[in-house]
């Protein structure tokens, strides 16, 4: 039977994306491997963008302002004459790289965080584990904006700031672990036959809780994009005209959004990328968390 | 039970001075301020202007006046707004939010409690799989994507409502589902899945020993069971209500308290973002004080705790 995860994972985040409580018989395989396809179509077309189209990321053509998708600009060209498919892979590229990049700065520090507080117990743990708690409780995008204003708006700050919101999820799940796995007999045995306390982490504890991570490494990816996507395309997130990391798919939906009326296909396509990307990830989660048996805590 | 809330009481106290302290802090190393121009105003403006806020005074005195302010219930002036204080601001902005939000909670739950019910009562049937693809729908698309598609398709093709006005409950009626679709989705697999392993319990199979219908079995036996775990998403599903709002509000053009953050950050009013940032982490710390209160009522092992 599916267990959920967020059962017993209450105070999970709703508003962002997160783990589907229970859907994995919905979900079977061909679904996942539609979804892994997509991500790499999607990866691809970041990497290959610049040999793949025959436009340039900044390429202007007066003449051909907001026009719709044809053969010639498969996706229809922007308010300033640019192609919108070029557009939408570079965009893949900034959008890709926060989902991947935050969600591996929140691995790594959320991980290290989790691991040493359900390793040292005690008071050490009490106190961590409150620092935990009051981020874990305050909206996500609250936090982003806040620290988005002192990291500035480029790819960068926002990574980071993402990244150092993000790993709190991380760090409990990694607690959870280390205490479950501190109980284990081998563990003990590898104590009593004097391992040290790095070796115990690396060798006994790590491999052991990297299914609950993975899972939640991949679930972090779309939080991310999404996340990314939303401060976006409000105004608050990248703007760095000037960098060819300076256009997201919130951007690009952004612009759209302006010229929605007349013009539906520039918010179209960036917005079909998003959601696309997000409900692959997701997918993919599932069906990790299926394969992996992971029982969420 | 009186302790217990006490407990959690200072534990909110404590929460909402941290994130005083932490965003004041953050908002004064951010680089960039209110006052900045294309061109610069001469000194002497410069210094009046820093005089007025309070901006020439040193970096403690600065957060002991605001601590001082913010226990008097004073938020301090708006240095966008001049004519208004951010108190004004907030009390004038966070009926509309509470309205808003309050609606897609209800929408929220009005969706979900039947297709939890439904997809668990027909679990593993062509039914249940089309629930939950909507749910996993519900989840993946952002809240500007359902918005702006509401808007092209209901407001633009259809022509059925106006989007961009607050002046009549109708006009509520996008927003509201923009907003409550992710909560929606995400309580309706919840109640599924717990829903169903409550059905594995051995009470459920004494209820069915004793002949009980499944219907009654699910309806009066197992939902009475599950929806305690729903409670303890209220606190996250508040923050979710919240952070959509700032999202929503933007796209719908609603004089809501998450689009007046928004404008805030943009002109770096930081009175007007601490305010805002203050009321929300006062909402999120209630939500989670009511979750207690409910669990106390609940269960009652954590009243003698």
């Amino acid at each position: 039977m599916a267990v959920s995860i967020l059962a017993s994972e209450p105070s999970d985040n709703i508003g962002m994306v997160g783990s589907m409580p229970g859907t994995s018989r919905t979900f079977r395989e061909p679904a996942a491997l539609f979804s892994l396809g997509f991500v790499l179509v999607v990866c691809a077309s970041a990497l290959l963008v610049p040999w793949l189209s025959p436009y340039m990321a900044g390429g202007l053509e007066e003449k051909r302002i907001l026009e719709a998708p044809s053969w010639v600009h498969w996706m229809g060209t922007d308010g300033l004459g640019r192609d919108l498919l070029t557009r939408v892979c570079y965009g893949a590229r900034v959008s890709m790289t926060v989902g991947l990049g935050t969600a591996i700065i929140a691995l790594i520090i959320g991980t290290t965080y989790g691991l040493i507080s359900g390793f040292k117990g005690g008071n050490l743990d009490n106190l961590m584990m409150r620092i935990v708690d009051i981020f874990y409780g305050l909206p996500d995008m609250l936090i982003f904006i806040l620290l988005s204003l002192l990291l500035g708006r480029n790819i960068f700050g926002l990574l980071l700031a993402l990244g150092l919101v993000s790993w709190v999820r991380f760090a409990r799940i990694a607690r959870g672990q280390v205490l479950q796995a501190k109980e284990f007999l081998f563990v003990e045995g590898a104590r009593a036959m004097g391992a040290s306390r790095r070796r115990i982490i690396w060798r006994h504890i790590l491999p052991n809780i990297l299914g609950p991570i993975l899972v939640t490494l991949t679930f972090s990816i779309p939080s991310a994009i999404l996340a990314e996507s939303t401060l976006s395309f409000i105004g608050l997130g990248i703007n760095d005209p000037y960098s060819t990391w300076g256009t997201s798919w919130g951007t690009l939906a952004q612009d759209g959004w302006r010229a929605m009326r007349t013009y539906p296909h520039v918010i179209f396509f960036p917005a079909g990328a998003i959601f696309l990307t997000i409900l692959s990830f997701n997918t993919l989660g599932n069906a990790l968390r299926d394969l992996l048996d992971v029982k969420g805590r | 039970m009186a302790a217990f809330l006490l407990k959690r009481f200072l534990h909110g106290v404590i929460v909402l001075w941290v994130v005083a302290t932490l965003t004041f802090i953050l908002l004064r190393l951010a680089p960039g301020g209110p006052f900045d121009r294309e061109r610069r105003l001469p000194p002497e403006v410069m210094a009046n202007i820093e005089a007025k806020f309070h901006l020439d005074e040193s970096f403690f005195q600065q957060y002991l006046r605001y601590v001082a302010g913010m226990l008097r219930g004073d938020f301090g002036p708006s240095y966008k707004y001049l004519d208004r204080g951010v108190k004004e601001i907030i009390a004038d902005s966070l009926p509309t939010s509470a309205i808003l939000g309050g609606l897609a909670m209800a929408f929220a739950l009005a969706i979900s409690l039947p297709a939890g019910i439904i997809a668990a009562y027909y679990r593993d049937t062509a039914i249940d799989r089309f629930c939950m693809f909507f749910a996993t729908l519900g989840i993946s698309v952002p809240h500007f994507i359902i918005g702006a598609l509401l808007i092209w398709v209901v407001a633009l093709q259809l022509g059925w409502l106006q989007a961009g006005r607050w002046d009549q409950w109708s006009s509520a009626a996008l927003p509201t589902i923009t907003l409550g679709a992710a909560p929606a989705a995400y309580l309706a697999a919840l109640l599924r899945s717990t829903l169903i392993e409550t059905l594995g319990e051995d009470f459920i199979r004494t209820a069915r020993a004793k002949g009980v219908a499944e219907r009654a079995v699910l309806l009066k036996h197992a939902l009475r069971h599950s929806l305690i775990p729903l409670l303890t998403v209220i606190g996250p599903l508040t923050a979710a209500l919240l952070t959509g709002s700032f999202v929503v509000e933007y796209v719908f053009a609603i004089p809501g308290m998450g689009r007046f953050f928004i404008t805030a950050v943009t002109d770096r009013d930081y009175p007007l973002i601490m305010g805002v940032t203050l009321v929300y982490t006062v909402i999120l710390v209630c939500a989670n004080l009511l979750v207690d209160l409910l669990y106390g009522c609940v269960d009652p092992r954590i009243r003698t705790e």
